[in-house]
């Protein structure tokens, strides 16, 4: 009887199965066997070549970016959406987090043009506050204009894991004599840590994968790998390039599989005061 | 008679038998034509009024390499593109390929030699020269030359129109910028510190120029094509910007845009008589008519069937163009693919 339903059970996972193995899986398989071909022979070139010079600068600028919007994003939309829920007004929850989501999602040239717009070089606010001419077209300007679908998206994953937060804890924790900082420290912060790391995961790719905004805003000023795949494989000047590119891909799948592995065992860790 | 083996109008029994053919599959498919480039909007209306053919016109916007993928991932599609209109370098790496059909236009003799592939498996179409765009109102002296542009006036003001590795006017602009400091068509190194040179200064503006930008004065300055530049100019005057074209007198690069013909287009006949059309004399004076050079224009310019007032509206240049050979360009892209992040980047 358990073995017929559990067969029955995996029959019924396997649209899903079918829709992954085609839908990632052999996409998957074309990027790594690009990624290992050059000149129509099994080759490393093109993994060592997307490791050296501007494709290594690219990539590194591109981690770096990513981490520094990760860490600042995470920070800010925690303590934001701390505030918002600590506030117990149910319009003011309601206002920031239908905002977070429209926020959250706006990306793109739009997004590059509504900053180019305010703080470009004859952006309407740049004026006001003599920004000095360039400003926004630098690491720091993106990082800025990254924050701006960061911190909503890190409100939108923070507001229900400090909604768990039970006021009864600090309650018994202030009954028993701790300090704030004690309740945040062996309380508050390791109940919320798994959802503020997975946060820091999704900030993280959310800005290693993005591309519409910087290529409008920085081109190649700000050296991002997403830039150079675009180079590698469209526009109306490379031609064959595109195993480069798919090495590059698979650098990023690298990187991201290195940040997931960072992130399960210490998920994992944490995840284990909550039961 | 198979119409996709037709290597001219004489295949088929004469024009207006093509014509026929061509209304009888009543289709055309498109990619890559955006409406204010080289004027094709007007272009692809008046081709369907004339023929009653229905042009299906996909992604404006794609890049040359994205048509040379559509044309391998839809072989055999109905969805497949007819015909191209492509970047050089790709023209002649498809006709490599073996991806276009060979089919010679009517009017394929009057084109110069060196804009056609000889059996008419791509020709050049139109083209135009390296241009430096400016908003007069709003810059006190318009530069006229790449010299220019290092002037500390033009602080933060020199845009192109996208990232050279990508796009064609900006390499195009790098190059330019190279002939104009010293650099040759084999050499474009010459172009890549200019920029560098010029980013140092301040003045290089990274943001990608479109009328929208000009318009919100975000690129007051920008290197493109002259026919987009002096395209923009019309669109912007009803705006109340005086958008000023000038061909820099240091560095004149000219090149020209090809057109092919799908080997398995799904409308072979259609797409033969789109390349009828637009190397006709009406079709060659829209490209025109968008500020873009057509190929026939020296031998319409002869024989009278070119119409003035449009060719007056041209952005001036002196002297004739020189082109340099796939080998130059091949060794000048792999040079900036290396060379241009480093330089810019920082």
């Amino acid at each position: 009887m358990t073995r017929s339903r559990s067969s029955k059970g995996r029959l019924g996972a396997l649209p899903l199965l079918v829709f992954f193995a085609l839908v990632f899986g052999v996409p998957a398989l074309v990027l790594v066997a690009g990624a290992f071909t050059a000149q129509g022979r099994p080759s490393l070139a093109n993994l060592t070549q997307s490791l050296q010079g501007g494709y290594l600068t690219a990539m590194i600028g591109s981690v770096r970016l990513s981490a520094v919007v990760a860490v600042l994003g995470a920070v800010i939309g925690t303590l934001l959406a701390y505030a918002v829920v600590a506030s117990r007004s149910r319009l003011l929850r309601e206002a920031v987090l239908t905002a977070s989501g429209v926020l959250a999602n706006f990306g793109g040239v739009p997004l590059a043009f509504f900053w180019i717009a305010t703080l470009g070089n004859s952006g309407v606010v740049s004026g006001l506050v003599g920004l000095p001419s360039g400003s926004l077209y630098t690491f720091w300007g993106l990082v800025v204009v990254y924050l701006y679908f960061s911190i909503p998206l890190m409100v939108l994953v923070m507001a229900p894991a400090l909604d768990g937060l039970r006021p009864q804890w600090r309650e018994a924790a202030a009954n028993n004599g701790a300090t704030a900082w004690h309740y945040w420290r062996f309380v508050g912060l390791p109940v919320l840590a798994p959802a503020m790391l997975g946060g820091v995961v999704l900030l993280f790719g959310s800005s290693f994968s993005a591309y519409a905004t910087a290529n409008a805003m920085v081109g190649t000023v700000v050296p991002l790998v997403t830039l150079k795949i675009a180079s590698a494989l469209t526009g109306d000047v490379l031609i064959g390039y595109e195993n480069i590119a798919m090495a590059l891909s698979l650098d990023m799948v690298v990187v991201a599989g290195l940040v997931m592995a960072i992130y399960l065992p210490l998920q994992r860790r944490t995840s284990r005061w909550l039961h | 008679m198979n119409a996709a083996t037709a290597t001219s109008a004489a295949d088929f029994g004469g024009l207006d038998k093509l014509v026929e053919a061509a209304k009888k599959e009543g289709q055309l498919h498109v990619i890559a034509l955006p409406p204010d480039w080289a004027n094709y909007g007007e272009i692809i209306e008046k081709f369907q009024a004339k023929y009653g053919i229905k042009i299906e016109s996909e992604t404006p916007d794609a890049a040359s390499a994205d048509e040379i993928n559509a044309v391998k991932t839809r072989k055999g599609q109905d969805r497949a593109p007819d015909v191209l209109d492509l970047g050089q370098s790709f023209a002649i790496s498809g006709a490599k390929e073996g991806l276009f059909a060979p089919y010679k236009v009517q009017a394929f003799d009057k084109i110069p030699e060196g804009q056609k592939e000889p059996t008419g498996l791509w020709v050049n179409d139109y083209g135009g020269y390296v241009s430096i765009g400016c908003d007069a109102k709003k810059i006190k002296t318009c530069p006229t030359s790449f010299a220019d542009l290092l002037k500390p006036e033009y602080k933060g003001q020199v845009a192109m129109n996208g990232n050279p590795t990508e796009s064609g006017s900006a390499f195009a602009g790098v190059y330019a910028a190279a002939i104009a400091n010293g650099g040759s068509f084999d050499d474009i190194q010459p172009g890549i510190d200019f920029f560098k040179k010029l980013k140092d200064a301040g003045n290089y503006n990274p943001v990608e120029t479109t009328p929208a930008t000009i318009e919100n004065g975000e690129t007051k300055i920008s290197i493109d094509w002259d026919y987009n530049n002096a395209a923009y100019a019309p669109q912007l005057t009803a705006k109340g910007i005086d958008w000023k074209v000038n061909v820099p007198s240091d560095g004149k690069y000219f090149q020209m845009y090809a057109q092919a013909v799908n080997k398995d287009a799904p409308h072979p006949a259609a797409a033969r008589l789109w390349q009828e059309y637009l190397y006709s004399a009406e079709g060659q004076n829209l490209y025109l008519k968008g500020f873009a050079r057509p190929v026939l224009l020296p031998a319409m310019t002869a024989d009278g069937t070119v119409d003035q007032a449009l060719a007056a509206n041209l952005p001036a240049v002196e002297g004739e163009p020189a082109f340099p050979t796939t080998e130059q360009v091949d060794a000048a892209k792999a040079k900036l693919a290396a060379g241009w992040d480093t330089a810019i980047s920082g």
